[in-house]
Order: C-alpha cells, then sequence, then structure tokens
C-alpha cells in the first residue's frame, strides 16, 4: 500500500521503484530484493520491519546510495540516486544523509565532541566551529557534561546519544537508522526511540528506522513489512498494529 | 579530516608506541650501522687526507694508497719532467717496529718528508715545532700514538726517545692526524731519516707527490703522468674514491654493513607494516563507517598516509637523534669509526618513507575494498 495522495499530502521524502538487488552466489543469484517499490514521507518515521535475512538492511544500503542497484529507480528527495556518478552520490549523502548504526560505530579514540563533529568536518566546517555545534547538539540530547568523555566511559544508551547527534549535527533531510535498539536493554532502548522521534523527525526530514523490534514500533508513523526480498505489507503504524 | 586522522592514531597508544619503536629501532640500526661503515672507510683513507698533496704518484700496478709498491729515486726526476708539473718531492710510507723504553714494541705508520719542503707535513702541531724535524734522530709523533702508550703507562712527550727498527728516535713535536684504518701511531720524519730508519730494499720510495702548474688540472696531470711507463698518478680525490672502492669491492665490509642495513629495513618492514596493518584493520568499521557518512577514497588515503608517514617521521627523527648522540660520544673516543655525511640520513629517510609507504598501501588495499555498507552489516 502506498501513502493516499491528497492536496495536502506530505513530500514524498524517499521513492523506491521496482528495485531489484541480487547478491552473486555460485551459479544462481541470490535475490535481496525483488521488485520492491516503497515510499517514505517527510516529516514521518517510517519503519522497516520483518525479520532476520527479509533484506531491510539491503533496503537500507540502497536508499542511501551505499550500495548499488540491479534495476529500479531511487529517488531521495526528488534526487535520482541512478544517474548519479559515485562522488555524486558521496556527496549527496554526506549532506543529506545522517546515519545512526546498530553497533554506534563511534570512533573510540575521539572524544564525545570530535565524533559528533565528524559530518560536518566532513563537509568542509572548520574543526572549532565543527566542534561547537557538535557541543550544542549534544548538550541538546543531555550530553552537555560528557563533551570530552570517550564513548567507552559511556553507558550503551549515552552511546546511543552520541550516534543520534552525529546524525543530526549537519541537519540532514534523511535519517538512516539500522537497528537503534539491537544493542541496548528494553528500557533504554525505549528512551533513545523517545530522544530520536523527538529530536529528529520535522516536517521536512524523514527518518527511516529498520528493526524487528516490536516494542519500538509504537514510535513509528508509517510501516513497511518485508519478507524474503519483498516489501509485503505497507500501512500507516496504527493499521499495523491492528492488523 | 586530517586532524581527526592525527588524533585516531595517537590516542591509540599501543599501537602507537609500538609503530614508533619498531621503526625507531629500523631507523637507528640502519643510520648507525652505515656510519660505522661510512667512518671505516674514512679511516682507509687517512693518508690521503692527512697529508696535503694534489697528485700522487705510485707505481703502476698501485690499486690504493694503503698498498705501496717501491719506486727507484729516479722517478721523482721522471715525474719532474713531465710536462704541467710545478714541482715533485719524494714521499717515504711503510710500517715500521718502534720500540720503547719498557722493551714493549709498537708498529708505527712511518711517513718521510721530503727533508727541504717538508711537502705532506701534519695537519696540526700540537706541541713542539716542524723545523725540529731537522735536528739528529729528530721524529713527530702523533696524539693517537701518545694516548696509546699513555694507556700502556709510557708517556712520551718533547724529548723522549725511543727506538724504530733498532735505530734511535727523539719525539720534538706532538701532531693530530686523522686516524687510520689500522690506528698504528703516524710518526713523521725527514726523507732522509725515514730510509735510515726503514729496513733497507732495492728501491725504497713510496711515492712522489706532485702540483701541477696554474693553468693545469689534478686530473688532467694525473692522466699525463700515468703515460710514463711503470707510473700511475692519482688526482687526490680519484685516490679518494679509489681507495674506499677498493675496500669495498675487495674486503667483506661492505656486505657485513650491508646484512645489518637490510636487517634493519627487515625489521622495520615487518614491525611496521604488520602494526599498521593490524590498526588499520582494528579501525575498518570506522573507516566504513566514514565511507558511508561520505568520506571519499582520497579523504581516507590522505588520512591513511597522514598517520603512516607522522609515525615514519617521529621514528626515523628518533632513531636519527639516538644516532647522533652515539656518534658525538664514539667521535671523542675515536672509536669505533663513525661518520655520518647527509647522504646516510637523507637515505635512510627515504627508506623508512618507503616502508610507511608500503604500511600504508597494505592498509589502503583493505580500505579501496571495503564497501559502505558493510556498516549495516
Amino acid at each position: 500500500m502506498n501513502h493516499p495522495k491528497t492536496q495536502d499530502s506530505p513530500v514524498v521524502a524517499v521513492r523506491v521503484e521496482k528495485v531489484t538487488k541480487t547478491f552473486p552466489n555460485g551459479d544462481t543469484p541470490t535475490y535481496a530484493l525483488r521488485d520492491v517499490s516503497f515510499e517514505a514521507l517527510a516529516g514521518q518515521l517510517t519503519m522497516i520491519v520483518g525479520p532476520s535475512g527479509c533484506g531491510k538492511t539491503t533496503l537500507l544500503s540502497v536508499i542511501c546510495g551505499t550500495m548499488e542497484i540491479d534495476s529500479g529507480r531511487i529517488e531521495v528527495f526528488g534526487n535520482d540516486l541512478g544517474i548519479m556518478s559515485d562522488a555524486e552520490v558521496t556527496g549527496f549523502r554526506s549532506r543529506n544523509v545522517g546515519f545512526i548504526f546498530q553497533q554506534f560505530n563511534l570512533i573510540p579514540t575521539l572524544t564525545l565532541m570530535e565524533n559528533a563533529s565528524i559530518p560536518l568536518i566532513l563537509q568542509g566546517w572548520a574543526y572549532r566551529k565543527a566542534e561547537e555545534k557538535a557541543a550544542y547538539v549534544l548538550e541538546n540530547l543531555g550530553l552537555g557534561k560528557r563533551l570530552h568523555s570517550f564513548p567507552k566511559q559511556l553507558s550503551g544508551g549515552q552511546q546511543q546519544r552520541v550516534a543520534i547527534a552525529r546524525a543530526l549535527v549537519h541537519d540532514p533531510r534523511l535519517i538512516i537508522c539500522d537497528e537503534p535498539t539491537a544493542s541496548l536493554d528494553a528500557k533504554t532502548g525505549h528512551h533513545a526511540l523517545e530522544l530520536l522521534k523527538k529530536s529528529a523527525c520535522a516536517p521536512d526530514r524523514c527518518v527511516i528506522v529498520v528493526t524487528h523490534d516490536s516494542r519500538i514500533f509504537p514510535f513509528a508513523d508509517w510501516i513497511a513489512e518485508m519478507e524474503d526480498g519483498r516489501v509485503v505489507k505497507s500501512c500507516p503504524a496504527t493499521e499495523y498494529r491492528h492488523a | 579530516m586530517l586532524r581527526i586522522a592525527l588524533l585516531m592514531l595517537f590516542r591509540d597508544k599501543a599501537k602507537y608506541v609500538m609503530l614508533v619503536v619498531g621503526l625507531t629501532f629500523c631507523s637507528l640500526l640502519m643510520t648507525q650501522q652505515s656510519s660505522v661503515f661510512c667512518g671505516i672507510m674514512l679511516w682507509t683513507t687517512a693518508t690521503v687526507r692527512n697529508i696535503d698533496a694534489r697528485v700522487w704518484v705510485f707505481d703502476a700496478k698501485v690499486e690504493q694508497v694503503n698498498e705501496v709498491i717501491p719506486l727507484r729515486e729516479i722517478e721523482v726526476t721522471r715525474v719532474r719532467s713531465v710536462p704541467g708539473v710545478e714541482w715533485a718531492v719524494p714521499l717515504y710510507l711503510g710500517i715500521e717496529q718502534a720500540r720503547l723504553g719498557d722493551g714493549s714494541f709498537q708498529n708505527v705508520q712511518l711517513t718521510g718528508l721530503d727533508t727541504a719542503t717538508f711537502v705532506g707535513r701534519p695537519m696540526e702541531i700540537l706541541k713542539g715545532r716542524i723545523e725540529d724535524l731537522r735536528l739528529p734522530d729528530a721524529v713527530i709523533i702523533d696524539q693517537v700514538g701518545v694516548e696509546k702508550y699513555r694507556k700502556k703507562g709510557i708517556k712520551i712527550d718533547i724529548g723522549t726517545s725511543f727506538e724504530i727498527n733498532d735505530k734511535r728516535a727523539e719525539v720534538v713535536a706532538i701532531c693530530h692526524e686523522n686516524r687510520s684504518f689500522l690506528a698504528q701511531p703516524y710518526v713523521f720524519t725527514t726523507y732522509d731519516r725515514a730510509l735510515q730508519f726503514a729496513k733497507p730494499q732495492r728501491k725504497m720510495l713510496s711515492c712522489v707527490l706532485v702540483e701541477p702548474k696554474p693553468g693545469v688540472s689534478p686530473k688532467e696531470l694525473a692522466t699525463r703522468i700515468s703515460g710514463v711507463p711503470g707510473l700511475r698518478a692519482f688526482a687526490r680525490d680519484d685516490l679518494f674514491w679509489t681507495t674506499i672502492w677498493w675496500y669495498i669491492k675487495n674486503t667483506g665490509i661492505p656486505i657485513s654493513f650491508g646484512t645489518v642495513v637490510i636487517m634493519g629495513m627487515i625489521v622495520g618492514i615487518a614491525i611496521a607494516g604488520q602494526t599498521f596493518y593490524l590498526f588499520i584493520l582494528d579501525n575498518l568499521r570506522y573507516l566504513a563507517a566514514l565511507k558511508a557518512m561520505g568520506a571519499r577514497m582520497p579523504i581516507l588515503t590522505a588520512m591513511v598516509f597522514l598517520q603512516s608517514f607522522s609515525v615514519g617521521f617521529v621514528g626515523f627523527g628518533i632513531g636519527a637523534g639516538l644516532t647522533t648522540i652515539f656518534g658525538l660520544k664514539v667521535l671523542k673516543l675515536e672509536t669505533p669509526p663513525f661518520f655520518m655525511p647527509w647522504q646516510v640520513p637523507v637515505a635512510v629517510a627515504g627508506i623508512i618513507m618507503l616502508i610507511c609507504c608500503f604500511s600504508a598501501l597494505v592498509g589502503l588495499r583493505q580500505i579501496a575494498k571495503l564497501e559502505p555498507a558493510v556498516v549495516f552489516k
């Protein structure tokens, strides 16, 4: 099911049309995505759910341009990733996409402020300005007193907050979260999603979360369920819960 | 991102120290051994450097300065007759046995200077006067000899007498000379007296020292003199390098030092290469995350090369510094030989940078293969 179109419909942030992705596996290729079509709207938190190996992470990878597709079309905020060169996709990603990884991937030898400032430095910001902005975002996420701490000095929940800060610091239009609660206990995971929803969701921004943790489904606005490389269900989260 | 690269390197203390220690050891080994090798090679040319002459004439079969095949006295006159010769004087060089007052023996490098001109005189007279060489039995001994005897408990000073091949010699001055390969004391006297000290042979002249006329280059004159049958002449620089090359080709010294230098290089490659590779492997997922976040390959390449070269510079700097300290210490003791021309640190720095380059490329190979999507796995 696609999003219903009305005159005041929000902008389609991500449009995936008939995307197929295979991985070589001997003579027979393995299908990770089979003719997948999917939309995510700006201003919403969209969850891609499904069992392990159903293609959620592959879909996430192709949406953010870190993986090439075999066929189909992907548009992010009106930009067709398929016609961009590698360098253009990389540049587009650095400006428009914020990442929250399952393992956080915070560089252990950098302080929280340095970690959070990386997306800005990649865009050519001066170190001092980048760190000032990172400090501001970290303070908003309740880590103002830990700016000079290293990731290993923090709890899992705090590390997740740093990852959120790093994903938001450069004001990207698309936030990609890969299993954001997988490394956290239930309570901390709940808090992390609350924080994500509060700080990341904005009218001009799209948040896509890949998860198989049903406890965080209530935070979603829209849920797309995948199975065996296909989107088998795509509906508002309220309907999904009742389904 | 370069600052981030340096922070990632410097704050990973265990690996950083390991990398620096490995490259320091490598740099120290290569610089120190090369400098000792250069020092030994320099010792072999001590006679050329001690005796100030622009053209040296030997028997035609002589290949280097420490190999003396005696000439007839008449050769001095033959050399003087070659066009372009301003003057030519005889020189005696020989290893003779000296007996001290306590009865102990010591080989000395006896140098007989032209009696009239003292051409080839010692570089620096520390005590006494060169003119006193004209006194009966007079000799000048160098500081190396004085020190050697002092260690044996024998004090040598002006007025001290000893015997050279059973003939009395009396010290009239003490000089400073470059140390020779065999570290024998230099004893200077007049040419005529040197022939009296030396064991008599049919031919006694060791070589002829020549000054070219103004406008004639030493090389050109050496070529002309070499045209005289039975003679071979060298310009001073040519004799210096011919002697060094003779030792390189005819002794095992370069192989022995070369082996240590190559071992240093291998150790450097092994330690630095492996540790840097591990450093990259440890950081691979973070580098993949950076790649996903928009770091392009040229940025990551610059980061890895900066990390690698930073370690290289620090390792080389410490290694070269330690070698310099070693050099300053041994130069005071005068043994083992040590000479560090600028080419040695430059070459070692080049090798260290090559090692770093190799290490960086090994790491970069992993990063280049890395799909940014790997961060989602």
